[in-house]
């Protein structure tokens, strides 16, 4: 399904913000969009925002490719971004992430077995005074984890387990 | 002391809207566009003394004043990009204070003429950016925002952006080109905002905080503000402190506190009662300070700061105690700004990657050779005044101060 058969109000809302001939603007919430519904951002999203938006493919990828929230390939069904900037690796967030990935038996930038979780370090997120501290995103957006433990990771990933077995259902 | 920004810690749930309305909320708006001109409104923030808070210091009332009258529309963006590391103020205050920032972005947007105001924040602060939406319209809903408000000519829409995780965002230039739908890379200047801004129309660009700052000025007025602070910088500052501290988060204090004030009596001290050795008052793009009794005991200021060798920034202060090797913290500094440079100017975007790789050979164990030393200082003078923004600048800043006012830590004792 094309993103205008699926999002039409919200697509109406974005374009509303910006004045009608400087509609590029509208890239980012768009790819947004694309992001947490597809996990990616596919080619043929690209293709149809450029479209949309009267730009060339080449353009929307350039901007896909230069910011970090949008992914080309498709991974884990949830990100786990893990600050380990200055601040936060002051607070142990090196340590917490190596924790990370032996308790989920993962490299920096892998998927766990099942899919669900890709582990990455990232850059400052702004809670340095909250360390160790991951940012997920996924379906459900992108939400903040601090004060971190290997326990504090265990219940959120029970919680996702208790999503996916009700959308099952 | 009670708090002018960080009020939300004296008034319980000043985030919601009657909350913040029945504290006086939006009276400074409707002043200004009831009572005043809108020059009137620049006078009275320029009278005060405020400057802005994203970093640079720049007096904000006359930033306004700069706004090229004869080109319209005009446009006010706040930048919520909040990506320094050490830096965690403005999330607070739009997250537990929204609608004081957002009155104050009215107000400014009503001093310069703007009837469209963005905010663009992080990609990161989506959940902050939904309740904003919901704030705005609650906004829209009362007739503080919209069409022809308070009875007069003036309206005036805000609307929430969000970026997709891209520091240089927070340099205004590359802020403007994001927000048009490009990558976020610097312009070159002049022409500045002030004449071509968004979408090429005169633009005010200001820090969250700075707005925060309006609306209490316009209320108490300039003389109120001016009698808080120092004589160089006046009023208060948000001052995030992290690092090696017991009590790691966000103090309000007024210009002319103490870093001792800070850490010791606001941030709970040093982590095991360890000495402070070095502070980084402006983030990771901060230079080292040798943390002795004399720098510990200066009034702080933008002056003052500037005198002990470093910036004040946007006062995101990381401490760091005599247990933290400067080798480390300047590998996880350059680590950052390679993965930041927005790769436009070649000293920048090659400069970083070489400085990243040195700095990653001194901390693979094999001791730190003088060549490699000499080899980083070389880099960092071929970046420094070479690139169109400041990141370049940033990127050179802990690894030079670190190197000539910590050389022991560096084999150069």
């Amino acid at each position: 399904m094309s993103l205008q058969q699926k999002y039409p109000k919200e697509i109406k809302q974005i374009l509303s913000k910006y004045p009608p001939e400087y509609k590029r603007s509208a890239v980012m919430p768009l790819l947004h969009l694309v992001q947490r519904d597809e996990g990616y951002v596919s080619k043929e999203s690209m293709q149809e925002i450029a479209k949309l938006l009267d730009i060339t493919e080449t353009e929307v990828g350039a901007v896909v490719g230069f910011y970090t929230l949008y992914h080309e390939k498709k991974e884990g069904k949830y990100r786990m971004q893990i600050c380990t900037d200055l601040p936060c690796a002051l607070r142990g967030a090196d340590e917490f992430m190596k924790q990370v990935c032996e308790h989920l038996n993962v490299e920096d930038g892998g998927t766990t077995a099942d899919g669900m979780v890709t582990v990455e370090h990232v850059m400052c997120l702004a809670a340095c005074d909250r360390a160790p501290m991951f940012q997920s995103q996924g379906p459900d957006g992108i939400k903040y984890h601090e004060y971190m433990t290997i326990d504090r990771v265990n219940e959120w990933l029970q919680s996702l387990k208790q999503v996916e077995t009700g959308e099952k259902r | 002391m009670s708090h002018i920004l960080l009020r939300h810690r004296d008034i319980p749930d000043l985030h919601k809207f009657n909350v913040y309305k029945k504290n006086g909320g939006f009276s400074a708006f409707k002043k200004a566009v009831t009572k005043m001109q809108p020059s009137q409104v620049t006078d009275e923030v320029k009278n005060s003394g405020l400057r802005g808070r994203g970093g640079a210091g720049f007096p904000t009332g006359l930033k306004w004043s700069f706004i090229d009258k004869n080109k319209w529309p005009h446009y006010v963006v706040a930048n919520a990009d909040e990506s320094e590391p050490g830096t965690f103020k403005d999330r607070e205050l739009m997250e537990l204070n929204p609608f004081q920032f957002l009155e104050g972005l009215a107000i400014a947007s009503y001093a310069v003429g703007a009837n469209v105001a963005y905010v663009y924040l992080r990609g990161e602060f989506w959940d902050i950016a939904e309740e904003m939406d919901k704030q705005i319209a609650e906004m829209e809903e009362a007739g503080f925002l919209g069409d022809k408000l308070f009875g007069t000519d003036y309206s005036l829409r805000i609307y929430t952006h969000l970026g997709a995780g891209a520091y240089i965002c927070g340099e205004e230039t590359a802020l403007l080109e994001s927000l048009e739908g490009k990558r976020g890379q610097p312009r070159n200047r002049p022409p500045f905002p002030a004449v071509f801004g968004l979408f090429g129309k005169p633009t005010v660009i200001n820090n969250v905080e700075t707005f925060a700052n309006v609306p209490p000025i316009l209320a108490n007025g300039a003389d109120w503000y001016k009698s808080i602070g120092t004589p160089d910088a006046a009023g208060v500052k948000i001052y995030s402190l992290c690092g090696r501290v017991r009590k790691p988060g966000n103090y309000e204090l007024p210009f002319g506190s103490t870093f001792r004030q800070l850490i010791y009596e606001h941030g709970g001290g040093v982590q095991d009662s360890r000495p402070v050795k070095a502070i980084m008052p402006a983030g990771a793009s901060s230079s080292l300070i040798v943390a002795n009794d004399k720098v510990l005991d200066t009034p702080i200021d933008y002056a003052a700061v500037k005198a002990m060798g470093a910036d004040l920034g946007s006062a995101s202060v990381i401490v760091l105690d005599d247990t933290v090797d400067l080798k480390w913290v300047i590998s996880k500094t350059l680590k950052f700004f390679k993965h930041e440079s927005c790769g436009k100017c070649t000293p920048c975007r090659e400069g970083t990657f070489w400085m990243n790789n040195i700095s990653k050979r001194m901390q693979n164990g094999n001791g730190v050779k003088n060549e490699d030393v000499e080899l980083l200082l070389n880099v960092a003078e071929q970046i420094q005044g070479k690139c169109l923004c400041a990141l370049g600048e940033f990127s050179t800043m802990a690894v030079v101060s670190g190197i000539k006012r910590f050389p022991q830590e560096f084999n150069r004792a």
